[in-house]
């Protein structure tokens, strides 16, 4: 089990931060999404891996899993999904009011009127 | 006192939900609001710091859950000055926008409460990952405030902004993961114990999540060679979110300083002083860096953030010697840079704002309304940013100078600082001359509608200026307040006791 944690971490990973690196705004999304799956279960992975055990130490339970990264892992759930929200509803009007979906608002080999400014 | 350390936390939250559901369509309400819980806030966080001048670090434990399984708030004389700091800021920010930004979009004061909230939060946290959930309430209200107005260079540069910080979000985690899987907690006090005790094996994961998280904050205090989000967001933020982003990069650094210090300081055996020959030689890139690009901004903006960057390379400088006169001087230069960073954004929008089409290009324009009186606050303004005497710029890098005349790295330090200040005046004169003097050889006049005089905003842009001047004026007692923090920072046995309490100290070996 641990081989198939670690190797699913380690692709997620691998292809998070390939499309990362894309030019375009989805693959990016996409990208980041990825990255954060791979985040959540990294850090769900932090409390030791454990099957069939309570998260609660308890009077006669001498095995558990730590609850711990699980409540961690709760939170980066709710703001990895907020944030993945708002990152396409900004792509979405960025594409709307630029024309393109460029991450840095022109296409390859297209020098624009706003390249120049910087 | 000790139940007041959360209401720097609370009154803006309270305040912005407050403004997004009971008065959102009343912009009146909203800046009276706004600047009501402004004013409150910098009477709470000044009675915290008088509280932390006399008493030693104080602790509140969230719905009273003992330190450390609960997530604490530690009050100490660093915390408490950053968090003056902070709503010192926002005041002026506040005032400044009420004036007319804040109708350019929806719901700026409530994102503004929220700001102020998360970096407040961010300050007082003594919990590692309450850290993070602080770092992204503040960048979520910083989405929303960089956004504010939009437009399309606005978007390009916002969506750039929230990748770049997602992905620093992503690897904050990271770190905890790693940091937790090893020592079993996330209290900072509680930290310092495990890391000085840490077993032999585990130290190489502890090693390399310590060091991810260092990366993380670095990204945040905008550092060679994560400092690229910078410029773009800065520069076409609107001027009071800006000016409010002036405190954004010292939450990075703020926290290079407490983790790296408290948990990877003198105490931490063979991890002793883990960030420091990553920083140094960084932040002076950072200096050079920065001051070049000053060199080379084309435009207003761009060179003011530029300077900021520069102006964090110093910081970084002084805070990566870790010694506790350095620290002291980096905390001066901090709260200077902060107030003059600040102070430049507001001037620059109000010189851009009178140019009319030619905006914030540095090319010679007609004159415009106020030119000779803005003239001056840009003068005073960028005196501050150089270094120049007579303001707090030049005690603060004489400081760090100073501290670090025993350094093994005194040479660099001293021929980088010194170099770049002088390229930060020749950016500096040469945008002031382009902007104001040379603009009196042409005919005309550029006539753009609106208030000549607007109150507000040059009321806060003199406040920010006002600033400096009062760090000037007062360097001695401040500086006998910072030479007391930074002591307090290197014992840190004071925070370990105030958060875990006598027997916790007795495992850390002191």
């Amino acid at each position: 089990m641990e081989f198939l944690v670690a190797s699913s971490i380690g692709l997620l990973t691998t292809c998070g931060t390939y499309l990362l690196l894309r030019g375009r705004t989805f693959p990016v999304v996409i990208g980041l999404a990825l990255l954060s799956y791979a985040v959540n279960v990294f850090l769900f992975a932090m409390g030791r891996l454990t099957i069939n055990m309570p998260p609660i130490l308890r009077e006669g339970v001498t095995e558990y899993t730590d609850p711990l990264p699980q409540a961690l892992v709760l939170t980066a759930i709710v703001i990895s999904f907020g944030m993945t929200a708002l990152i396409v509803v900004l792509s979405i009007r960025t594409f709307l009011e630029i024309g393109n979906d460029h991450v840095d608002g022109q296409p390859v080999g297209e020098p624009s009127e706003a390249g120049d400014k910087n | 006192m000790g139940d007041w350390i959360v209401i720097p936390i609370v009154l803006p939250a309270v305040m912005a939900a407050l403004i997004v559901l009971a008065v959102r369509h009343d912009i009146l309400l909203q800046r009276v609001f706004s600047i009501t819980a402004t004013v409150a806030l910098v009477a709470v966080t000044l009675s915290l710091l008088i509280f932390a001048n006399g008493n030693g670090p104080e602790m509140y434990a969230l719905s009273d859950w003992p330190a450390p399984f609960g997530i604490v708030l530690v009050l100490d004389r660093l915390s408490a000055m950053m968090i003056f700091l902070t709503s010192l800021l926002g005041l002026g920010v506040v005032l400044f926008a009420s004036s007319e930004w804040d109708q350019r979009g929806k719901h700026f004061h409530a994102l503004f409460q929220f700001q102020l909230m998360g970096v407040n939060g961010a300050f007082l946290t003594g919990d590692l990952f309450n850290l993070f959930v602080f770092f992204e309430v503040l960048l979520i209200a910083s989405y929303g405030l960089m956004l504010h107005g939009a437009g399309a260079d606005r978007l390009k540069a916002g969506m750039q902004y929230v990748v770049v910080n997602l992905t620093g979000s992503a690897l904050f985690l990271v770190g905890v993961g790693m940091i937790y899987s090893v020592t079993g907690t996330l209290n900072m006090a509680d930290l310092a114990i495990q890391v000085a005790n840490i077993a032999p094996g585990d130290a190489a994961l502890l090693r390399a999540g310590a060091l991810v998280l260092l990366l993380v904050f670095c990204v945040k205090a905008a550092m060679v060679p994560i400092h690229f989000w910078l410029p773009g967001t800065y520069a076409n933020a609107p001027a009071p979110v800006a000016a409010l982003f002036a405190i954004m990069t010292k939450v990075g650094a703020y926290s290079v300083l407490r983790v790296y210090s408290l948990a990877f300081g003198d105490t931490a055996g063979d991890m002793a002083w883990l960030a420091q020959p990553y920083i140094l030689p960084a932040a002076l890139i950072t200096i050079a860096v920065g001051m070049i690009g000053v060199l080379a901004a084309k435009r207003l903006n761009n060179l003011i953030a530029f300077a900021v960057i520069g102006s964090m390379g110093t910081l970084l400088t002084a805070i990566g010697l870790f010694t506790p006169e350095s620290i002291s001087a980096g905390l001066y230069y901090l709260l200077h840079s902060t107030f003059s960073a600040a102070a430049l954004f507001l001037i620059a929008d109000l010189v851009v704002s009178r140019r009319g089409q030619f905006g914030d290009s540095l090319n010679t324009a007609p004159v415009f309304h106020q030119s000779g009186f803005l003239a001056v606050l840009f003068f005073i303004g960028a005196i501050g940013m150089a270094g120049m005497p007579p303001l707090s710029g030049f005690i603060g890098k004489l400081q760090i100078l100073d501290a670090s005349r025993d350094s093994d790295a005194m040479v660099w330090i001293w021929s980088v600082i010194l170099v770049t200040s002088l390229m930060c005046i020749i950016g500096f004169g040469r945008a002031g001359s382009v902007l104001f003097w040379k603009s009196s050889s042409l005919d005309g006049e550029i006539v753009v509608e609106g208030a000549k005089w607007p109150v507000l905003p040059i009321i806060s842009a003199c406040g920010m200026l006002g600033g400096l001047v009062a760090l000037t004026v007062f360097a001695g007692p401040i500086s006998h307040y910072l030479n007391g923090t930074a002591d307090q920072i290197f014992d840190t046995s004071q925070y370990i006791r105030a958060v875990l309490g006598d027997g916790a100290l007795a495992q850390f070996g002191q």
